[in-house]
């Protein structure tokens, strides 16, 4: 009886989510009347303002990761390490994009930032880049946070960083060369989940006005009919990538751990 | 007059047999221990008679009433688990008052029970503590409340006492016990310590494979074990090997005449055992020549590693200031009772 | 939780600057933007205080907006947690095979990343009016979705899509909150003589009532602030605050400047009331913890 209504929760479940998936596959095969083909997908590889936005949104990204992983390490370690009181506090403020809105922080970067302000970051691109690429590591941050400290509580950091310093070792040799490589699997989590994020985040970008994917599909959804749900697929392709790489990773570190 | 009675039992996970043709009858008001290494079977039988389990075949009767088929909340049972099991969102107090509350007891007279459980544990004053706050021997003195609470038919304990400290399981057992003398309740607990079960039980019974090996008062099954695995798994034990002639037996070359109460040997090689208690120094009605290999001081008793006829054995003797142990290396006669040899078969 | 213990060591001054960078990066880029809103919401333009740019918000339209947004986020919170709880706990105690877990947390992870402009686009491609799912209604079933009064650009039709992201999200915290139910305690209750439903309600639910919480002021908050999905699938036709705002942000709608802060400031007041709701009930509910 509880195992009949256990198979039908997740039979349901299992409806819910692949329809919408299938459904999608399904009509970006039908742009050429009467019969499936790839001609949406080519359609879109083809336009030259995919490659462009694509690109930027990678760039983007990457940036964001480099720039979250120099943050938030570093942040992560100390804090266990030194200030573990001040624990608390950090984690709350991490935790604050998850409730203020992300179209609000955004609001509150276009006023605070503008021309006429004390960093005036939107009165240029790249000082808008620089800007979107805050405001995306702000999002990221939660995840990155919680991913780079799980995986600090794993290791003993304390007598790693003592061993470290007995040896003669300075404070960015024990960060990159001890405490990173022990934390890279939670890292990479981290980063391709902020990697997923931000490739195809709509608000920041469009509401700064950068070039990005989101804008770039939400515009093509407004004038195209089968061209989005191709990128629909790509984008789920894209996600399903970067959590199929956090799976790999996690399985990957747990081999090597077995076996060492 | 057999109150809890379990007959034929028989359990199997997949192809995996785990508990055979297990038997055992119990007295009102008897405490049974099941003995047996990890991945014997004693859980799953435990299981089986509350209801967590169903036999492959078999059955459980309780004062007469087939239970088998029972759910576990229609057979009236208490259970203590091995750890953790406190409800960790309830106070003590409403821990203890969970099964009357669930049964429908009134207010006034659950919370006299709850009193009356509390002190009988020894912890009138913690009722209002969570579990969190309590140390592992209070949590396990509050399960048994639980359990008792509901004044069960039968009371059921798995390894109770496992995760706690050396100290505290010795005194907790002598408190179960006491608790369950007064109430003259029917208990099986399962234990892999035979000391526990040695202490604790009217009666003892060694699994092993799903197998009761043998069932027994803890003197008997000490002192007379009727298989090889009883022997060597309760207790210190010395096995040698020794040729059986028809009249009776040769340990290492020397003849032993066997009393009529140890089962005459049918000829041929086996297993004869002795506790290391059994053996003394110097010459006895056996005599055998050894080597002193290594004194162990264990306060009032010392054992002595001895090796006779080739095999390392084990001699007890009790500490006595005015005689010190002999040196390492020297050569020493030991002596026993044939009274005291157990012949193993199989 | 914590294997170690870091050494506590007197925190010199200098300690303090380990984490300059981290509070500077926090201060300019999440606390003093959303000051600026806060205070922007009670500056007039001469920058006197003033409650005009709040007062603003009470006109009929801008209440609905709130309104809907608020019950959209209620509806896909609430049930994005009872179905996600029914599916974990399915997967969890209700006898499924042991494979299906890794998969299923998988896919969750990746549908709870799945949300804005692609996932609207997934649904108007499903359930559209020339969707799949539509037209196989159609044409096998006999069922004419949109005669039903059907619409995916409705309450109930964002809901739909929104619960997307949702269920799997209640998925992924929810699991381990259930894992962590033991065994012995259910146990426990029935040989007490409770019944399956009597252990849920006293012992089961209470003990996961935090994470519940928990989870459901962060599918409220997660709902509430989405605009990708609802813009991309509706364009600016259903008028809830988020999209009000982005228009508002966008300059589509001219007028009063300091109504975009007083939305903003709402915004900022509903997710910030859900929080300390959900903060006043957890600390009530969790006297038991240590
Ligand atoms: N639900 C189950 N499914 C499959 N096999 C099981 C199950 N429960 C127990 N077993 C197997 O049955 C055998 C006996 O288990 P049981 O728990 O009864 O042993 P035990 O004597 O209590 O051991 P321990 O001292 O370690 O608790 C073991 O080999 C175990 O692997
Ligand atoms: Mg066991």
């Amino acid at each position: 009886m509880n195992r009949v209504w256990s198979w039908l929760a997740l039979g349901v479940g299992l409806l819910y989510f692949f329809l919408p998936l299938l459904g999608t596959l399904e009509f970006s095969l039908r742009k050429r009347k009467g019969e499936y083909s790839l001609d949406a997908y080519t359609a879109v590889f083809a336009d030259p303002a995919f490659r462009a936005t694509l690109g930027y949104s990678v760039g983007m990204a990457l940036l964001t990761i480099v720039f979250g992983v120099l943050l938030v390490v570093p942040t992560a370690y100390w804090v266990r390490l030194k200030l573990p009181r001040l624990r608390p506090w950090v984690e709350f403020i991490t935790l604050l994009p998850l409730v203020i809105p992300a179209i609000v922080i955004v609001f509150g970067y276009i006023r605070l930032y503008n021309t006429s302000s004390f960093l005036p970051l939107t009165g240029s691109a790249s000082g808008t880049n620089l800007l979107l690429m805050f405001g995306y590591a702000t999002l990221a941050l939660p995840y990155m946070y919680r991913a780079v400290d799980t995986g600090l509580r794993t290791i003993d950091i304390g007598t790693l960083t003592e061993a470290a310093q007995s040896l003669g070792a300075g404070w960015v040799t024990i960060l990159g060369r001890i405490i990173l490589p022990n934390v890279l699997v939670a890292v990479l989590s981290g980063a391709f989940l902020t990697f997923a994020i931000v490739i195809g985040e709509f608000t920041l970008a469009a509401l700064l006005n950068r070039p990005a994917f989101g804008p770039y599909m939400q515009l093509l959804g407004a004038n195209k009919a089968y061209e989005p749900a191709a990128l629909a697929v790509i984008a789920f392709a894209i996600t399903w990538a970067c959590m199929g790489l956090i799976q790999l990773v996690t399985r990957f570190s747990n081999h090597t751990r077995v076996n060492a | 007059m057999t109150f809890l009675s379990i007959s034929h039992l028989e359990k199997s996970f997949g192809a995996n047999r785990v508990v055979k043709d297990f038997n055992l009858p119990i007295e009102k008001g008897e405490f049974v221990s099941l003995l047996g290494p990890s991945g014997c079977g004693k859980t799953t039988v435990l299981r089986i008679v509350a209801g967590f389990e169903s036999p492959s075949s078999g059955s459980v009767t309780i004062d007469g009433q087939d239970v088998t088929g029972l759910r576990p909340n229609d057979r009236n049972i208490g259970m203590v688990f091995q750890a953790y099991a406190l409800f960790p969102n309830l106070t003590v107090a409403q821990n203890v008052a969970f099964g009357l509350k669930v049964k429908g007891v009134a207010k006034a007279e659950a919370e006299a029970r709850v009193a009356e459980m509390l002190r009988l544990i020894g912890l009138p004053d913690l009722g209002g503590r969570y579990p969190y706050q309590l140390s592992g021997g209070q949590q396990q003195r509050v399960a048994l409340a639980r359990a008792l609470a509901v004044r069960p038919r039968v009371l059921l304990l798995d390894e109770p006492l496992s995760a706690l400290d050396a100290k505290i399981r010795v005194s907790l057992r002598s408190e179960i016990r006491e608790i369950q003398r007064e109430l003259g309740i029917t208990t099986v607990f399962v234990t892999h310590d035979q000391e526990e079960a040695l202490s604790m039980s009217d009666r003892v019974v060694v699994m092993n494979g799903g197998i009761a090996e043998q069932v027994g008062t803890p003197f008997e099954v000490y002192n007379r074990p009727t298989t090889r695995f009883v022997a060597t798994f309760v207790g210190t034990l010395n096995l040698f090997e020794a040729e059986a002639d028809g009249q009776g037996l040769r340990i290492a070359g020397v003849p032993v005449r066997l009393p009529e109460a140890v089962e005459a040997a049918r000829g041929g090689r086996l297993s004869v055992a002795l506790r290391p208690e059994s053996l003394h120094l110097g010459g006895g009605e056996v005599t055998l020549p050894a080597t002193v290999e290594a004194v162990e001081f264990l306060g009032s008793i010392l054992r002595l590693r001895l090796r006779v006829a080739g095999v390392l054995v084990a001699l007890d003797t009790f500490n006595r200031a005015d005689a010190p142990p002999p040196a390492l290396g020297r050569a020493v006669e030991v002596g026993f009772s044939a009274r005291d040899l157990v012949v193993l078969n199989g | 939780m914590q294997p170690t213990k870091a050494p506590r060591r007197p925190a010199h001054l200098w300690n303090w600057l380990g984490v300059v960078p981290f509070f500077l990066f926090a201060a300019l880029f999440l606390i003093l933007p959303t000051m600026q809103i806060v205070l922007g919401a009670f500056r007039s333009p001469d920058g006197g205080l003033t409650l005009a740019n709040l007062r603003g918000l009470f006109t009929p339209n801008i209440m609905a907006s709130y309104m809907i947004s608020i019950k959209i986020s209620l509806a896909s919170a609430i049930m994005g947690c009872v179905i996600g709880f029914c599916i974990a706990a399915a997967v969890t105690l209700g006898g499924l095979p042991r494979w299906i877990r890794g998969p299923l947390l998988t896919f969750s992870g990746v549908a709870s990343n799945f949300a804005g402009v692609p996932l609207a686009f997934a649904f108007l491609a499903t359930l559209g009016r020339l969707g799949l799912v539509t037209i196989v209604l159609r044409d096998w079933f006999g069922v004419n979705l949109y005669a039903t009064g059907f619409n995916i650009l409705s309450f109930w039709g964002l809901t739909l899509v929104y619960l997307f992201f949702q269920i799997p999200l209640m998925i992924l915290i929810i699991t381990p909150a259930l894992d962590g139910l033991k065994r012995e305690w259910k146990e426990a209750a029935l040989i007490l003589g409770a019944t399956g439903p009597q252990y849920w309600r006293m012992i089961a639910l209470p003990i996961l009532f935090p994470a519940l919480l928990g989870t459901f002021a962060l599918l409220f908050a997660n709902a509430f602030g989405a605009v990708a999905t609802a813009i991309a699938l509706t364009g600016s036709s259903l008028s809830i605050v988020p999209i009000l705002l982005f228009a508002q942000i966008r300059g589509d709608v001219l007028g009063d400047p300091g109504l975009g802060y007083a939305l903003a400031f709402g915004m900022i007041v509903v997710t910030g009331v859900a929080n300390a709701v959900y903060v006043w009930l957890r600390a009530r509910s969790e006297r038991w913890m240590k």
